[in-house]
């Protein structure tokens, strides 16, 4: 193909539409609140968290409500069946991230809760870092930064190519924005004027070697993306009702662009000691600490 | 897309299991003697004499021990962040510049992902940069993500680069000073963290290019690198009860190999040559030695391979998985007594 090809299909008539089949957005339950799904999030990764007694757990819960709002507002899709091609796609990027996927494929009915145990251990299906040949639910091997956005571009492709109307929603983060892996794939993303492509990146400001700004300066973010033709929306990524309003606005724009939602972040969310820790990219939490930061939590839980 | 199935079932009802021992994990067992970042010591004591010699990382200085260097010298430090190929473009930079640059990462970023701007930029001048990276082989349970089973493999086929895989906190001390020294680029697998010692006992000392007999033994002879000599040398203590005198060729330097010791070795009569290394059994120093007896005619009893099968290996706990895939001590004796008695039982 000689570059980009402004004939490509449009995406997005799904929102007049649903697609036979589709159910509403997420598992049991629908009419839990969002909140309360963000809080089970989080009391699953507590709970991996614990059985591994170490884990990125700070990074999950900071991102559990864009993924409370990611799975049970914005994506479709059918728990019992991972792989149905009408699907939103959902790719996480930073494989780290891994234990609050579970946490979230677990609340949305693809994983079942009793596999928390298994967070970790030998041949267990939830490694670690997420894999796609190990977890239904996980669309893609993440871990070596800086590939996912790449492998959303190709998907977008690929979906136009089949006339489908699902979204591919990227999670990445701030420091991943260091690899220039990244702005090749956002550059792809607007030169083929992606509008089935929603990016989604975690700011915390925190990666392996100290504060994201202090190790190689990524800001500012959304002048970049919108440099690279994208739309872009920045909000507060634990103000649910500002997550849901910037993710509708993301889905439903008009103009054929790729969309990014930046999110940023605190890492330990809804733990307050947690929240208040030294931050770090690997989060130490002692053994004692666990049960106190599940009871830290639960006493944060709206009713 | 669908597939077949997959790596893994779901799980029976949980049993007691061993958890992972996630991104980092210590080779060093629990009575063992370990000394504390050797390479970030080793490296910001030599650079107090050397200022030509500088630092660079791409996210990943405290995971590479360099960190030490970075607080020890701060103007000759430099954040590059986790932006692997111009960490080496600029090191490239600063080479030309007249510095010597470390550059460090993990060992499947900078095979997999630098490569080109390591031949372009670095190997094709033969400029002074020394590439320094962790997690080499499988040494974190953590997936292939950061697996790097296949780095020797990959950098084997670079011209002019040098390539070492030292084997503990007393090799990789003496390796530093060794490899700035060396007019060249050099790539250096790195045990980092608490790394054990071993070699201090044998009153061995690194020279860069040469391989040396650590132990001599007439019934087999392991070549081994990195830390696949020290399980060596357990496993050849091991089979002394089974009357079994196993010698260890220890080869630090993967490229350019020591053709001439591992040609006098391997050329003794009557030994079996057992090449042990912490890589995929594709491309590694076994393939090396196995082309180098070829060549040159030499053709030991028996040849043998103990390394990581040619497949991307699962998650888990490290001890789990050095058992799995054949490179823990244990596992290494048994295969070197059966493979001696195999040999015994055709024998008569």
């Amino acid at each position: 193909m000689a570059g980009p090809q402004p004939g490509l299909p449009a995406s997005g008539q799904d929102e007049q539409t649903p697609p036979d089949g589709a159910g509403p957005p997420g598992g049991a339950g629908h009419n839990v609140p969002l909140h309360e799904r963000a809080y089970r999030i989080r009391r699953n990764a507590l709970r991996m968290g614990e059985v591994q007694g170490q884990g990125y757990i700070a990074q999950a819960l900071g991102v559990a409500d864009v993924l409370a709002v990611s799975y049970f507002h914005a994506m479709r899709y059918r728990p019992e069946e991972p792989e149905w091609e009408g699907r939103d796609r959902f790719l996480l990027s930073i494989g780290h991230y891994a234990i609050a996927l579970y946490a979230a494929l677990i609340e949305a009915g693809i994983l079942p809760e009793d596999e928390i145990e298994t967070y970790g251990t030998d041949d267990s299906r939830l490694p670690m870092s997420g894999m796609a040949s190990y977890t239904p639910g996980m669309e893609i091997t993440g871990g070596s930064l800086g590939q996912g956005l790449g492998i959303a571009v190709g998907m977008c492709l690929g979906l136009k190519c089949k006339r489908s109307g699902s979204f591919v929603y990227c999670l990445f983060s701030d420091g991943e924005c260091d690899e220039g892996s990244v702005w090749e794939a956002a550059m792809s993303a607007g030169s083929w004027k992606l509008d089935n492509l929603v990016g989604i990146v975690d700011v915390n400001n925190m990666q392996a070697d100290g504060p994201s700004t202090a190790v190689l300066n990524f800001e500012p973010l959304g002048a970049k993306f919108e440099a690279f033709g994208w739309h872009v929306e920045r909000v507060d990524g634990n103000d649910l009702e500002a997550l849901v309003a910037a993710f509708d606005r993301a889905r439903r724009l008009a103009e054929p662009k790729p969309r990014i939602v930046i999110c940023d972040t605190r890492m330990g969310k809804g733990v307050p000691f947690l929240e208040a820790r030294e931050r770090n990219h690997f989060l130490r939490v002692e053994p004692e600490e666990w049960s106190r930061a599940r009871e830290a939590l639960d006493a944060g839980r709206l009713a | 897309m669908t597939r077949d199935k997959y790596r893994r079932p779901a799980p029976a009802p949980a049993g007691s299991r061993l958890t992972t021992s996630a991104m980092i994990a210590s080779l060093a067992g629990p009575d063992q003697r370990t000394r504390p970042a050797p390479f970030g010591h080793a490296l910001a004591e030599l650079a107090r004499e050397r200022t030509d010699i500088v630092g660079v990382t791409a996210d990943l200085a405290k995971y590479t021990d360099l960190h030490i260097f970075a607080q020890a010298h701060p103007e000759r430090f430099f954040q590059m962040g986790m932006a692997e190929q111009v960490m080496i473009s600029a090191a490239a930079g600063l080479a030309r510049e007249g510095f010597t640059p470390f550059a460090t990462t993990y060992a499947v970023f900078a095979s997999r992902r630098a490569y080109d701007f390591i031949a372009m930029a670095i190997a094709e001048e033969n400029l002074d940069v020394k590439v320094v990276c962790a997690l080499p082989g499988l040494t974190t349970g953590y997936g292939p993500s950061h697996q790097a089973t296949e780095d020797i493999a990959i950098f084997r086929g670079m011209p002019n680069l040098t390539i070492i895989d030292p084997c503990d906190a007393h090799e990789i001390e003496q390796a530093v000073p060794a490899i700035a020294a060396h007019r060249g680029p050099v790539y250096m697998r790195l045990l980092r963290g608490n790394v054990p010692l071993c070699l201090d006992e044998y009153g061995y000392r690194f020279e860069l290019g040469k391989a040396q007999l650590i132990r001599d033994g007439q019934d087999a002879l392991i070549v081994s690198s990195g830390f696949m000599t020290m399980r060596a040398l357990e496993a050849a203590e091991a089979l002394r009860a089974d009357k079994l005198e196993v010698g260890v060729l220890h080869v630090p330097t993967i490229k350019p190999l020591d053709e001439a010791a591992i040609l006098r070795e391997a050329g003794r009569t009557g030994r079996m040559v057992i090449v042990a290394e912490n890589h995929s059994i594709v491309g590694g120093l076994g393939e090396a030695v196995a082309g180098l007896l070829m060549r040159s005619d030499v053709r030991p009893a028996a040849f043998r391979q103990i390394a990581l099968p040619d497949m991307f290996l699962d998650a888990g706990a490290l001890p789990t998985l050095h058992d799995r895939y054949g490179i823990s001590t244990e596992a290494m004796t048994r295969r070197v007594r059966d493979w001696l008695g195999e040999r015994a039982a055709a024998a008569t």
